[in-house]
């Protein structure tokens, strides 16, 4: 346990900053800092397929001097799944920033509890 | 390789592709364009429904150049089929009936805009319903969240705007978990093809190695599609959503969005884990409970509520409980349950959102029940077809809910006493909720209103002709005709469900 724990401290790292982001994303009241929140869960899962995707003393799987044995280059996959994330979680991250702009200039605050009590109040 | 074979990837590919084209159109031209592709789409679905009817057996589309383990892969069944099917039509007869209220609620320069939404919808749910690849169905599960997201705040008023920002809060942290547990699966298997990571996991589980990931991975996925289709504990962001947006979004955002992401998981459960693994991992009981939870919580929800949009809301997360409740159950004979009572929520949903809005409009837009007293009078065709909905949410039999109900409690009874128990009880409590709820509001729509109160509400008495509205009243009548038939002739769709089912394994 603690053997395999130290060898994939990467997904260890990744796990610790996957929970950050998580509780971050569920439990802070300012949007900013949910949006934060997001930002670090969504790179923590980057993180996690980059370090699963690497294969120590191989190189990126880019064929030069024409070494085409498998055995040369590390798994491309993740990486590529790392990109097709990048690009989601940052018109996500857009989208969330755009809400937010609209909120603030309505209620001139960033706090979601303090929104939900205007709203109340405005319905009144 | 027959031609039909195709329809699954034109389907997708022509709802994406006309959500581009759309973005030039003006308002009355991508109204026109966008029936047009949702009815090609609906007809291409129904000739694949056909043909895959006829020659009962599923088939796999290679997308691209790369054969099966590494390259993208479509599959498609008689279940995919006809769930895109139905999926089509509820939301051609959801956009026809709010139609007015598009043109009206939402601005001229934006309703294009509306209709890219729709568009990207309607792709991403098809490919959710086709795909053969894990990682293709998160990127579309995202699709469908941003989606539904525009759906919600194009009317643009405080409400919807924090309901949206909700709405995208809810679902960012499910699709996190999503991803998540899709990267470890991944991890695990070596795979990202439904049928391949399905084997491996097969052989994982049998050598009993990595059974603690691969159970954490699994229940990090079923968690974060549960977030995402509004279980229980996780739909705050619910009634504001379908409560203030225009009644089309509602209607969708009720009866399709959350389905797509029900039926995503119904696949993981049969193509890539494994029903029996599920059902050994235990996985299953804790839906089990959160939908029982949801079941009861979302109808109590539903009787304190004053507002008729936000009641009908409530009660869609009732009936998200029921669909869990279902998977819950843990056989297949529950799956069938549950996939039934997505059509039949599906279908009666979105009327009831159809036929709410025409209320409120003949109640001067006071969505309050104080003021719908009497609106069904004013409003005949609103009246009835939402009369015929409540009916079939309680589960009047003639209607789909009544099938629905029936099924569970036999999918109940063959289970064991642990959870036959539970599940009846809580289906008799939760009926009797419903009927609370929904009968109060049909005896308040038909409620005379005394002359004295109808002098005081000016301008309210106004009764609205059957012929004023001819596509609204149409699509009112679809929508019941839909409802009756998955009501009526229950045995043929069960059947169907059942086969579809087994051509998942």
């Amino acid at each position: 346990m603690g053997g395999n724990l130290l060898a994939n401290y990467g997904e260890a790292v990744a796990m610790i900053l996957f929970g950050i982001g998580f509780s971050n994303l569920l439990l802070q009241k300012n949007l900013i800092k949910k949006i934060i929140g997001l930002n670090i869960m969504d790179t923590a899962t980057y993180l996690f397929l980059a370090e699963k995707g690497f294969i120590a003393g191989r190189m990126a799987p880019i064929v030069v001097d024409n070494i085409t044995s498998v055995e040369a280059y590390i798994n491309p996959v993740p990486s590529g799944l790392v990109l097709t994330g990048i690009v989601v979680s940052v018109s996500v991250t857009a989208l969330m920033l755009s809400l937010t702009i609209r909120l603030y200039r309505r209620y001139h605050t960033l706090d979601m509890d303090e929104i939900s009590a205007m709203m109340k109040k405005e319905e009144q | 390789m027959v031609f039909v074979q195709n329809f699954p990837f034109f389907s997708i590919l022509l709802s994406l592709g006309s959500g581009v084209l759309t973005s030039i159109m003006n308002k009355r031209v991508a109204r026109l364009w966008n029936t047009f592709i949702l009815v090609v789409i609906t007809v291409l679905s129904a000739v694949l429904f056909v043909y895959m009817l006829r020659v009962g057996e599923p088939y796999t589309f290679m997308m691209g150049h790369f054969p099966a383990p590494w390259g993208n892969e479509i599959r498609a069944g008689v279940l995919e089929a006809g769930m895109a099917l139905f999926f089509c039509l509820v939301m051609l007869f959801s956009l026809k009936g709010g139609q007015e209220h598009i043109d009206a609620e939402i601005e001229d320069t934006k309703v294009n805009l509306y209709y890219i939404m729709i568009n990207l919808l309607l792709s991403s749910l098809l490919a959710l319903i086709y795909t053969n690849d894990l990682f293709t169905a998160y990127v579309f599960v995202e699709i469908n969240t941003i989606s539904a997201c525009g759906l919600i705040m194009i009317t643009q008023s405080g409400r919807t705007i924090e309901a949206a920002t909700r709405y995208m809060i809810m679902a960012s942290l499910g699709s996190g978990l999503l991803l998540m547990g899709l990267c470890i699966l991944y991890d695990i298997t070596g795979h990202l093809l439904m049928s391949n990571i399905k084997d491996s996991i097969a052989y994982v589980y049998a050598q009993g190695t990595y059974n603690i990931p691969l159970i954490a991975s699994i229940g990090m996925v079923v968690v974060g599609l549960a977030i995402k289709s509004a279980l229980y504990p996780f739909h705050t962001w619910l009634p504001d959503a379908y409560g203030y947006s225009t009644a089309s979004s509602a209607a969708i955002l009720s009866s399709l969005v959350s389905k797509g992401y029900i039926f995503l998981l119904i696949k993981i459960f049969f193509r890539v884990v494994g029903f029996d693994i599920i059902v050994d991992s235990k996985i299953v009981n804790i839906l089990f409970v959160f939908g029982l939870c949801g079941m009861i919580m979302g109808s109590v929800n539903a009787i304190l509520e004053n507002d008729i949009r936000r009641m009908i809301a409530f009660s869609s997360v009732a009936q998200i409980g029921y669909v869990y409740m279902g998977l819950g159950l843990g056989t297949t004979i529950g799956i069938v349950a549950s996939i039934f009572h997505i059509l039949s929520h599906a279908s009666t949903k979105s009327l009831l959102f159809i036929a709410g809005v025409g209320l409120t409009d003949a109640s001067g837009g006071s969505k309050r029940f104080d003021d719908l007293t009497g609106s069904g009078y004013r409003n005949p065709a609103a009246g009835v077809a939402f009369t015929i909905g409540a009916c079939s949410m309680v589960g009047i039999p003639l209607f789909s809910g009544f099938i629905s109900k029936v099924q569970f409690a036999e999918a109940a009874v063959q289970n064991s006493l642990a959870k036959m128990l539970p599940t009846l009880i809580c289906l008799a409590v939760s009926t009797v909720l419903n009927a609370i709820y929904f009968m109060k509001t049909v005896i308040r729509l038909y409620t005379p209103i005394s002359r004295r109160t109808k002098n005081t509400q000016a301008g309210e008495a106004a009764v609205v002709s059957l012929r004023e509205h001819p596509l609204y009243n149409i699509t009112l009548v679809c929508m019941v005709i839909l409802n009756v038939i998955l009501g009526c002739c229950s045995q043929p769709i069960v059947d169907w469900i059942t086969s579809g089912l087994a051509m998942f394994g």
